[in-house]
This record gives structure tokens, C-alpha cells and sequence, in this order.
């Protein structure tokens, strides 16, 4: 089959952590107006020497949820690191609610591991004592596997801080482009390239299982969708047809793509089996039909349309291929992206003219900006479904930015160089 | 094309990603994580050489369109018109480039974009131009005339270029 030529790249056999390229730097500009109040005594290192300061990545990595306000080191009277050693009253005295101990050691492997706790000041108890390693280089994937474990013993929701982001960037000199399929941990971290082409990368969606993602190329002159393997950097071509090649959106069991392909003379809905490369249209309308998202049944594809005159979000039935109309308030609502309730919908909304985030409630119908700039587009929500990370404009320069879905929690991510575009957060990684 | 194609119908081969156990939170007794991150390695591509045919001298072979909107204008009409007695004059194979502005989504805009082109598309054809010698290529907004966010850019890169 045309569509599912294999290709050969060179595989790099660099990990490019490029300080050079977009590296994002996170500013948080909105917090919740009642934060729990949390000390983190900094973890007993029995000698060890790491580079990365574990304390502080954990902390940023609360903080940024907007959730939590933490103790500075130093207020705190001891640097307690092991439950027994606390003096509940001192934490009391500093109006601390919880209290995280721990400590580093280096297994016979060769291993790290962190032995930690969470305590209850008010109650005076141990919320839960665990135990994380990993391998000497990986000492930020363990500080935030620590913040995961104490966000979600405190909110009872599990913590996203363990994801990945993958986003476009664009640099642009005169008329020469360059853009770049980047990877980076949930707070910018470790930056990462997949992909380089001087013609356009669009629309990045990862697999369930986070070790892909698909995504649109122009690198044969015009749109092709492909997949691509983080690890191996091996990729494949998936479609090469006629026209509009684009959206790809990954189904919640990883078997098939739905796309977007414009062959039969105008946008519509296509479903790509990856094993058998079946091809099924899904649509059937002479309107743009685009930019599909799969509800998390797997049952249900919501996608943008403009057969009401305007672009509206549909959801599409498979069963029975029965489209039903979702948005009404407003001209202009596309690019939808559904929190793993499917409950909560996420979209672009235009109101008074400018383009917002909003998120719909897709059982009250009740609708709430999100966002209050402007040209805000790409909405992809976490898959705890507390947060979402969307593109914006500031002075002039595309950056990353996010919002809790109530609206309370603000952040940006923006780039050191270029512009950022496209945000995909990615499934949970383990 | 000069991308590197290998008909080799290899499967791809999935790295493995070691998984961990977790247990409940609440323990008195600890429980572990076991982490092993995947780290990302980097593809290449070599761009292909998209051929650009010299403009056709002295006609306008930009045409604009309103915000989300694929109708051409009067003027766009009349310049189509005297693009159709040129391209009756040979047999040269053209290419319309279909854009939006910033505004609205991605995607959309990339349907957008293709729309406008076969709009120019379907009016050449009308005037006896063959479909055949005629590309239509969509880039969204991933390609703009003009930079900055206010209306005259905006107005600029809803268009049509005729390469």
C-alpha cells in the first residue's frame, strides 16, 4: 500500500538536549486563593553527590499546580529526615498542614533510591512512607515521581508531573524556516528534537502509551502524516494522498488514527487501522470537517465543522456514524480536546472578536472562558485532567501557556528563542 | 523527493519501556517505584526541493478572501480572467497555494486554506484552464505574507498565491 511505505532515517545516535533550540522556562502568574500550606525538608543525601537539586524540583513542580504554598528552607527550625525525628509543634508554629522528609541512598546495583514521607501536622500522622528509584541519571524523573505521590495523597488526584509535552517550535530568518517536533518534560526540562524540517511540522497527538506520536510533515513538498517512535526515532509514512493530509488523533486503544483527508474532493474524517492500514471514511458532508478527537469511550470522535454555516464541534457516533451538534453559544468553536472524565471540553472560543480557551461542560452545557488573551489556540489537557497547556501570543511571539480547567491556576511556558506552538500533553507514562 | 525511502516492510520495532508497580498510597509499609524513562532520539529529514516557477510577469497572482471565507473578489475575478488568457498561451502546469491568517485553529485553517485554493481552482477551470495542469496545496496559517497581529497583516495572508 502506498500510504505505508517504511522509512529509513538515520538515526541519530545523539540525545540532543538542546539548551540551544526553545528550552521553556515556566512563570506562574495565577495560584489558587487558598493554597495547603507544605514544608519540604530537604532530603538527607548520606553523602552522595548529585547534580540536580531534588527539593527544588519538587517544589516547582507543586507550585506550579497552583494547589500548594510551600515553606521556605529558611523558616524551617530543623531539616528533619526521618518521621521520627519531627517536632510536629515547630511545624505547627509555621502554619504548615503537611510535612515531606526523606532520604537518598544508592542501591547495590548502582542504583538511586528515596525513601520519603508524607506527614499530617494537624493530626500528627504519617499519610504514607514510599520508596522511588531509578538510575543515577535519572534523578528528575525521580523528584517528580516524588511530587506525584504527595500531590495525589493530598488533592486525590493523580499528579501529571512524571508527563511529557511534545510542541512545535518555529525559527524563522527572512524567508527560511526552521521547525522543530520537540519532547520535554511536563515543566520544560530536558528538552528533547524528533524532528527537524525546513517545511512545516503540524499537529503532533501521542500515542496512548506515550512512546509515539503521529504528526503532519511537509518535508515531501506537501502534508503527510506520520508516526514516530521517542525512543528509536524510527518513522513511518502513513499517508501520502491527494489534498489535505492532517489531524491525526491517536484512538484511546492505540489500533487506529483518525485523520483527516480531503481526496474525495473536501475535508473529511478518515479512520486508519495501523495493523491492516484499512482506510474508513467517517464523514460525509461538502463542509470542512476537521480536527477530530476521540472521546476516551473509543466510541465517539468529536471533530470541528462549519456545515452550520459556522465552525462548530460535532461529535461523531461510530456505531452508526450519527453526527450531533455539541457547541451553540458563539461563531466560532474548533479544535476541541476532552479531559479523560469526557466530561470536560476543551476548546477554542471565539467571543467579542478575540480567541479564547474555553472549557464546555458537556453535561450542564455550561461554558467558561478560560483564558483572556487573544489568539489563544491548541488546547490539550492533561491527562489527570486538572491542567491544560495551549498556544498563545506575547509580544508578538508565540509562547506556551496553562490554565487549570476551573480557570483558578495560571502558567506560562515561554521559549528562550523562536516560537513555540502546538502543545500535545502526553498519557500518563507509567 | 530526496527523503530516504526503504520499501523494506519491516515493523517498526517498539522500544521497551520498563512499566513499575505502585501500590496503595495509605501503606504503613513503604512502597516503591521502579523508574525507567525512555529517552528520545532525534529523526532526519532532508527537506525536498519544492520547484518554484517564476511568477507570470506583470499579472496579480495573489488573491485575497475574507475571514473565514473562500469567495472571490471582484478583483480577484479580473485578474483571474487575464491569468486564464496567459496560461491558454501554453501548457505550463501551475500551482495555487491556499492560506489563512493566525486566527482560529490549526487544521481549520488548513481546510480553510484548500478551500480558497480550489475556489481559484474551480474559476480557472470555468475559463477553460485543464484541471490537470493545476496543484492545489493548502499551508493553513503555517506560512504568512506578513508578520504582526492586526488587521492589514491578517488581510495580507488570507490568500491565494498563483506560483
Amino acid at each position: 500500500m502506498t500510504f505505508f511505505k517504511q522509512f529509513s532515517i538515520l538515526l541519530l545516535a545523539l540525545l540532543i538536549n538542546s539548551n540551544a533550540y526553545s528550552e521553556l522556562v515556566i512563570r506562574v502568574t495565577e495560584g489558587n486563593d487558598q493554597p495547603t500550606i507544605i514544608a519540604l525538608s530537604p532530603f538527607e543525601l548520606n553523602g552522595l553527590k548529585i547534580t540536580e537539586d531534588i527539593a527544588a524540583i519538587v517544589e516547582s513542580d507543586l507550585r506550579r499546580s497552583g494547589l500548594f504554598k510551600l515553606i521556605p528552607q529558611e523558616d524551617m527550625l530543623a531539616f528533619p529526615s526521618n518521621p521520627n525525628d519531627v517536632y510536629y509543634r515547630d511545624w505547627r508554629l509555621l502554619g504548615t498542614e503537611y510535612l515531606v522528609v526523606g532520604s537518598m541512598s544508592v542501591l547495590t546495583d548502582g542504583r538511586y533510591e528515596i525513601e520519603f514521607s508524607l506527614l499530617s501536622i494537624n493530626s500528627q500522622k504519617i499519610q504514607f512512607t514510599h520508596k522511588v528509584r531509578s538510575s543515577s541519571s535519572k534523578i528528575r524523573d525521580l523528584a517528580h515521581s516524588v511530587s506525584d505521590k504527595i500531590y495525589q495523597s493530598i488533592t486525590g488526584i493523580r499528579g501529571a508531573f512524571s508527563t511529557r509535552l511534545a510542541y512545535v517550535s518555529v525559527i524563522r530568518e527572512g524567508d527560511d524556516f526552521t521547525y522543530r517536533l520537540q519532547v520535554a518534560d511536563a515543566d520544560g526540562a530536558r528538552e528533547s528534537l524528533m524532528l527537524e524540517s525546513k517545511q512545516p511540522i503540524m499537529s503532533p497527538s501521542w500515542s496512548p502509551d506515550g512512546k509515539e506520536l503521529a504528526y503532519v510533515s511537509f518535508e515531501t513538498g506537501r502534508p503527510a502524516i506520520f508516526r514516530q517512535n521517542l525512543a528509536t526515532a524510527t518513522r513511518q509514512q502513513l499517508t501520502n494522498f491527494k489534498g489535505l493530509n492532517g489531524a491525526p488523533s491517536w484512538s484511546p486503544d492505540g489500533k487506529t488514527l483518525a485523520i483527516v483527508l480531503s481526496k474525495d474532493g473536501n475535508p473529511e474524517l478518515y479512520s486508519l487501522e495501523l495493523d491492516s492500514g484499512k482506510l474508513t471514511r467517517l464523514t460525509r458532508h461538502f463542509a470542512i470537517d476537521t480536527e477530530p478527537a476521540w472521546m476516551p469511550d473509543g466510541k465517539h470522535i468529536l471533530f470541528t465543522s462549519d456545515r452550520g454555516g459556522t465552525p462548530q464541534i460535532y461529535k461523531l457516533k461510530l456505531a452508526d456514524r450519527s453526527v450531533e451538534r455539541i457547541t451553540f453559544q458563539g461563531n466560532y468553536n474548533a479544535r476541541a480536546s476532552i479531559a479523560p472524565d469526557g466530561r470536560t471540553m476543551a476548546m477554542v472560543h471565539r467571543s467579542s472578536n478575540v480567541f479564547h480557551i474555553a472549557a464546555l461542560d458537556l453535561n450542564t452545557r455550561r461554558l467558561i472562558e478560560l483564558t483572556e488573551t487573544t489568539l489563544d489556540e491548541s488546547p490539550s489537557v492533561a491527562p489527570n485532567g486538572a491542567m491544560l497547556m495551549y498556544a498563545t501570543k506575547y509580544k508578538d511571539r508565540g509562547i506556551l501557556a496553562a490554565v487549570s480547567v476551573d480557570a483558578g491556576v495560571k502558567y506560562n511556558l515561554p521559549a528562550k528563542l523562536g516560537d513555540v506552538r502546538e502543545p500535545a500533553w502526553s498519557p500518563f507514562l507509567r | 523527493m530526496k527523503t530516504r525511502i526503504n520499501l523494506y516492510a519491516s515493523l517498526l520495532a517498539l522500544s521497551v519501556l520498563t512499566g513499575c508497580s505502585s501500590s496503595a498510597i495509605y501503606d504503613s509499609e513503604p512502597t516503591t517505584t521502579d523508574i525507567d524513562n525512555a529517552g528520545v532520539k532525534t529523526a532526519e529529514v532532508e527537506s525536498a526541493d519544492v520547484e518554484v516557477v517564476p511568477v507570470i510577469a506583470e499579472t496579480a497572482t495573489v488573491f485575497y478572501f475574507d475571514f473565514d471565507k473562500a469567495l472571490l473578489t471582484d478583483q480577484s475575478r479580473a485578474d483571474l480572467l487575464e491569468n486564464a488568457v496567459i496560461l491558454a498561451g501554453n501548457s505550463r502546469s501551475i500551482r495555487l497555494e491556499g492560506h489563512a491568517d493566525e486566527r482560529g485553529t490549526r487544521e481549520y485553517n488548513m481546510a480553510l486554506g484548500e478551500r480558497r485554493a480550489a475556489s481559484v481552482k474551480e474559476f480557472l477551470v470555468m475559463q477553460g484552464v485543464s484541471g490537470d495542469r493545476i496543484e492545489v496545496i493548502s499551508f493553513g496559517e503555517e506560512r504568512a505574507a506578513a508578520y504582526g497581529s492586526d488587521d492589514e497583516a491578517w488581510r495580507l495572508n488570507r490568500r491565494v498565491e498563483l506560483k
